[in-house]
């Protein structure tokens, strides 16, 4: 798939978070959003993912047949939509049995993150680096061509890093495309860098007319 | 499309007999409130057998209640919500889906233990078959008002009462006919079949407007 953005803004309770972003994605293309805390790089995932609409600008994607953007990514956050009660076999079949597409089964796709043991264990028992390894492995069962990824590696150690940088890479090898918001070296190789910088949000001139 | 609403309603199920879910909650709360009627009241059983209809009714509306609150609330906030957005299924069957699996472990326990619960509040043989008929045609409205507000409450934390607050006096028409038709069976002007005719629209009515409303109410931006 292709994926292009033309100059993205967002605006949250009133607050220019970012604007006039623009990048571009083809297959097998990966790129690292950097910036401070709170500089909007969630903000750009969730717009990208549909959770929260962009104040201005457009986003294209093409070579994906009649799917609309959120049906064709993975997304994976601080919230990681995995239900405490639930084993972790079960969160993952029904994200399969969700989103469709499947590809490896959740018992293979625990077993690629060193998780095989935990198939059968209800997810509360998990530490939250194995959480985290869990809904990664969402990424596996199901056959997206877009992984949006925000800090990845958190409470990962450094074996899981090094999982992590090899499925993103295999990914890339099958033509998927990777957005990664990040503060650490994720691995990806040669990734566009894409830095949401404090300057080009533009002065808040319009505030006070959000609420008027 | 449909193996996925049943995946998400066959995990609500499992989830609701997990720790922590409602699962038999609100038919132990609707035991509760129509156990502590008579006591209320006294033992003059022609009283309680004329306002057992009503009894039940009123203990079925306050069992709904329970575990609505967290209908999509505990989605929104471990991010299952998001993955049900990136479902290839719309929004509104999701809903559905979930109201399914809600009025599956509240509203269908409730009508089934109605007959039982009527002794409680001494109704004869016809007023229990009615009660529990008119509840199986009347609680999936309960359910899919419920869901709407609901729906507006999800992201709001302790967001119960408010959930109560809006969706109780929406739920007064079903409540009206329903109990009218329970009455209606046990002696009186109406035929039964009408105000349980009313009934079954009411719940029709329900399905589809509460189904877009709720759906909308996710949809709604920040």
């Amino acid at each position: 798939m292709r994926l292009s953005v033309d100059n993205l803004a967002c605006r949250r309770s009133g607050r220019r978070i970012f604007a006039n972003l623009s990048f571009a994605l083809g297959p097998g293309d990966a790129l690292a959003v950097t910036g401070r805390n709170g500089a909007g790089k969630s903000s750009l995932l969730a717009i990208l993912s549909g959770r929260l609409r962009p104040d201005a600008g457009r986003i294209d994607v093409a070579d994906v047949g009649e799917a609309s953007l959120p049906e064709c990514l993975h997304a994976v956050g601080h919230r990681d939509g995995l239900k405490s009660s639930l084993t972790a076999g079960e969160n993952l079949l029904f994200a399969q049995r969700l989103l469709g597409a499947p590809r490896l089964s959740p018992h293979d796709a625990l077993e690629r993150l060193g998780l095989g043991h935990a198939h059968d264990l209800p997810v509360a028992y998990l530490s939250a680096g194995q959480r985290r390894r869990v809904a990664l492995a969402r990424l596996l069962v199901c056959a997206r061509p877009l992984w949006l990824l925000d800090e990845p590696t958190a409470a990962l150690d450094t074996a899981s890093q090094a999982v992590l940088a090899e499925l993103m890479a295999d990914h890339r090898d099958g033509g998927g495309l990777v957005i990664a918001a990040t503060h650490q070296a994720l691995g990806l190789a040669d990734a566009a860098e894409l830095r949401i910088e404090a300057a080009a949000a533009a002065p808040v001139e319009d505030v006070q007319e959000e609420w008027a | 499309m449909i193996r996925a609403v049943l995946a998400l309603i066959a995990r609500d199920l499992r989830l609701s007999g997990r720790v922590g879910g409602s699962g038999a909650l609100s038919l132990v709360f609707f035991l509760m409130i129509v156990a502590l009627v008579p006591f209320a009241l006294g033992p003059d059983l022609n009283l309680l057998s004329r306002i057992g209809p009503a009894i039940l009714w009123l203990a079925a509306v306050l069992a709904t209640l329970i575990g609505l609150d967290r209908l999509f609330q505990a989605d929104e906030e471990d991010g299952s919500l998001d993955l049900m957005t990136a479902a290839p299924v719309p929004l509104e069957l999701v809903v559905l889906g979930k109201v399914t699996a809600h009025w599956l472990t509240t509203g269908l326990p409730l009508a089934l233990a109605a007959p039982l619960f009527g002794l409680l509040v001494a109704l004869d043989g016809t007023a229990m078959g009615a009660t529990a008929l008119t509840l199986l045609a009347g609680t999936p409205a309960l359910s899919f008002i419920g869901a709407v507000g609901a729906a507006l409450t999800a992201s709001i934390r302790r967001g119960g009462l408010i959930l109560a607050v809006l969706v109780l006096p929406l739920m007064i028409p079903t409540l009206i006919f329903g109990v009218s038709a329970a009455q209606a069976a046990s002696g009186g002007t109406v035929p039964f079949l009408v105000p349980l005719a009313v009934l079954a629209a009411l719940t029709l009515i329900a399905a589809v407007v509460g189904t877009l409303a709720a759906a909308a109410a996710l949809r709604w931006p920040e």
